[in-house]
């Protein structure tokens, strides 16, 4: 074990899969020498070479087009993109390719491509380096959709991504790759050695893609992932309400049975991330959570997400779903009907 | 690594701690290239995508065909604009090293690249720039107050605090707004230009990407495009050689130069020294007069040196020598352009820093005006109602909600 921030974690997930598996390939810009902008790949390139660890142009659409490449042809190709919101060039690439190419081929050809992107606001990064698109990807049958909240979940998570068949969508929260954050952006930063997740083991250990239970209780059930995860316990904490708080981890696949089993229990629900809210990833939740558990609910569920605008520069704090936002919406389904 | 693989991967000629080695910049005499009409046909342009476009020689003469014959006047001012530019970038660089700021992108070296190319060009045409184009901005007369304004992100943002810093626009002085996305640019400046054709204007419309950019597939749109309908269009390609910590052969300058990707598309690509403030000029000038009757689009590439960060998020000392800039073959074009000036007894070292002196007390002055709108840290903030607008032209009803839903959030004492 060692203590590990979620970048330290991801680069140890990739080490162990490049040390391990020859099919495995990083790829992406400035992810070679330099180790990526967040130094993430960091050593990775002086360790397995260059023919493993690959710069490459500025072309998203290239990178992901090459990925697939790469993979239909014995390959297990990571690909970042350096920003989430520099996806878009690939998008065509993910969905009309890397998404169905198992389904047009009967499953006679697959890439088992992960693509790593960076995700989510809380750095100041204004509209083209904040943005959470988790949701323009689950919507694409045939994507896994994976956002860990945590550098131990971070590394399982990703090990299980890139020995996974399927394509992988990879977000990272960027707010938390230095420690977790709880949406107060004046306070000093934790750093994750404080936190029981900052601790790593060095080798090969999968997290499956499966929601946890990161903080049991009876009274609301909070369903979350990535930055949100701290930002609603954090909230409820304060509040003082018993809250049983989800860690879903992977939206696709999305474990309805852990959901629906909590909110029976608890009768009452507040869905949180970080991306805008209408036609949100919460919006699938709350309509699976109504059919399935109507009759328990006492409370219409609660949402809350970021506000349907482009992140602002100027008004990050005011944009970002944080704990006054989680808390107003706990309050409200806690009210007694 | 397996023995016998035949995957090439570029690689930089020199890293942190080697000597500086640029012999892999192909270099042409001043004066040496030939000039051939504006509208004379793609097949007679010869080797102008492959040669560099020189005016200026080491002794700071002006020699040959390309020489824009400039008067006095004129080359003052444009070292006027790149010394501001220049001064301008430093004091916004130290202001964000002291927190006031949140991001900032320097164009120190690259100056040239903006301030002779938009002198050459009319006041109506419009362009489209990236984000390392400052230089655009003060020979359009955008009030440094205003800049700055963009910079802090205060109520005196032409962008309402929505754009990161350096994401500048101005409708009136036909500079588009800037997108941080790579690329995206360049198409749309073909589209303006196609729309002036169509409507029988003379405007031109010009855009800058860096070398890097031209991977993304927006950079190959635009040649097709503005090959396929001759658009009245100048594409800048700004060969910095570094994107980010990736050097221009990742973008494919290793093979070719980026100015012959204009013939593959069939449109005339002029290679260009982006340190040579009059090669800058008459190059442009070339192109606009070919787009301004019929004969369409150019590429121009400008061979230029990123001197400094990508950003002030990087470290360039972690990828390139200290002492790369130093050792750049083409040399600094402030410096050119000044130790011409002063060969032609229009300028001296006495003006040149009546001038620094001068411009920086210009910053100074709009720096007090700006922060007086209000910085990062203090002073009057944008109101948080103008995050909901202009995401469409009339506010829906659920953007509506959500602003009184902030108010709500911030009015209430949640934690009790």
């Amino acid at each position: 074990m060692a203590q590990m921030n979620m970048i330290q974690a991801l680069n140890s997930a990739m080490d162990v899969m490049l040390g391990q598996d020859p099919a495995v390939i990083v790829l992406g810009e400035d992810v070679g020498f330099f180790g990526g902008v967040f130094r993430c790949t960091d050593g990775l390139q002086r360790k397995y070479g260059e023919h493993r660890v690959l710069d490459t142009p500025i072309a998203e659409g290239g990178i992901i087009a090459a990925a697939i490449g790469m993979g239909v042809n014995g390959l297990r190709p990571v690909a970042e993109v350096q920003f989430a919101d520099y996806v878009y060039p690939g998008y065509d690439q993910i969905v009309s390719e890397l998404a169905r190419l198992r389904y047009r081929s009967a499953g006679d050809f697959f890439a088992p491509v992960t693509v790593r992107m960076p995700c989510g606001g809380g750095i100041r990064g204004g509209q083209t380096h904040s943005q959470s698109p988790e949701v323009l990807f689950a919507h694409v049958c045939g994507l896994k959709v994976v956002m860990p909240s945590n550098p131990y979940d971070a590394k399982g998570l990703l090990i299980a991504a890139i020995e996974d068949d399927d394509p992988v969508i990879f977000l990272e929260p960027k707010r938390l790759y230095n420690g977790p954050f709880d949406g107060e952006p004046d306070k000093p930063a934790v750093p994750w050695t404080a936190h029981p997740k900052g601790e790593v083991p060095l080798g090969h250990y999968r997290v499956p893609f499966k929601a946890e239970i990161v903080k049991a209780g009876t009274e609301v059930s909070v369903i979350t992932y990535g930055t949100m995860v701290h930002v609603a316990e954090a909230a409820a904490r304060v509040l003082g309400i018993d809250a049983e708080i989800i860690d879903l981890r992977t939206i696709v696949p999305l474990d309805v049975h852990t959901i629906v089993e909590s909110v029976r229990r608890t009768g009452r629900c507040v869905i949180a991330h970080e991306a805008t809210r209408f036609a949100g990833f919460g919006a699938e939740l709350s309509a699976t959570i109504q059919e399935q558990c109507f009759w328990e609910l006492e409370a219409p569920i609660g949402r809350v997400g970021g506000w349907d605008t482009p992140y602002p520069h100027a008004f990050e704090w005011e944009y970002f779903a944080g704990q006054a936002r989680v808390g107003l919406a706990l309050k409200a389904v806690m009210e007694p009907v | 690594m397996n023995p016998k693989s035949r995957l090439h991967v570029p690689s930089p000629p020199a890293r942190p701690g080697q000597a500086p080695d640029f012999s892999y910049v192909q270099l042409s005499p001043a004066g040496a290239v030939p000039k051939p009409e504006p509208n004379a046909r793609l097949a007679d342009l010869g080797g102008l995508d492959t040669s560099l476009i020189r005016v200026l020689d080491d002794q700071h003469r002006a020699l040959g065909p390309w020489d824009p014959h400039l008067d006095a006047h004129e080359l003052q001012l444009g070292l006027r604009y790149m010394l501001l530019t220049r001064l301008f970038d430093d004091r916004m660089q130290k202001i964000q090293r002291q927190g006031r700021m949140s991001f900032y992108m320097k164009s120190t070296g690259e100056e040239a690249c903006s301030v002779a190319a938009a002198m050459a060009l009319e006041p109506a045409d419009m362009l489209f720039p990236a984000y390392r184009n400052q230089g655009l901005q003060f020979v359009r007369g955008q009030p440094l107050v205003a800049l700055m304004c963009q910079l802090l992100s205060n109520t005196g943002d032409m962008c309402k605090g929505r754009q990161l810093p350096v994401m500048y626009h101005s409708a009136k002085a036909r500079l588009f707004s800037i997108s941080g996305n790579l690329a995206t640019q360049f198409p749309q400046a073909v589209g303006w230009a196609m729309a002036a054709a169509i409507k029988g204007e003379d405007h031109i419309a010009a855009t800058w990407t860096g070398e890097g950019s031209t991977a993304e597939a927006d950079f190959h749109y635009a040649l097709l495009f503005a090959s396929v309908y001759r658009a009245p269009v100048i594409l800048n390609v700004v060969n910095n050689q570094w994107a980010i910590s990736t050097f221009q052969g990742f973008a494919g300058g290793e093979q070719s130069s980026f100015a012959a990707r204009g013939p593959g598309y069939g449109i005339p690509g002029l290679r260009v020294d982006g340190n040579d403030f009059l090669a800058v000029y008459a190059a442009t000038q070339w192109a606009a007069a070919r787009a301004r009757t019929g004969t369409g689009a150019t590429l121009i590439e400008l061979v230029t040196y990123r001197a400094s960060a990508h950003s002030t998020s990087d470290d360039p000392a972690r990828y390139r020598p200290k002492d790369d800039y130093e050792n750049w073959p083409l040399g600094d074009p402030l410096e050119r352009l000044k130790q011409h000036l002063i060969l032609k007894g229009d300028w001296s070292e006495e003006r040149h820093s009546a001038l620094s002196q001068e411009l920086d007390e210009m910053i100074s002055l709009a720096w007090k005006e700006a922060v007086t709108f209000g910085t990062l840290t203090d002073g009057p903030r944008l109101n948080a109602d103008q995050m909901f607008e202009d995401v469409f032209k009339e506010m829906p009803a659920h953007l509506r909600e959500q602003q009184q839903q902030l108010h709500i959030e911030q009015a209430t004492p949640w934690r009790k």
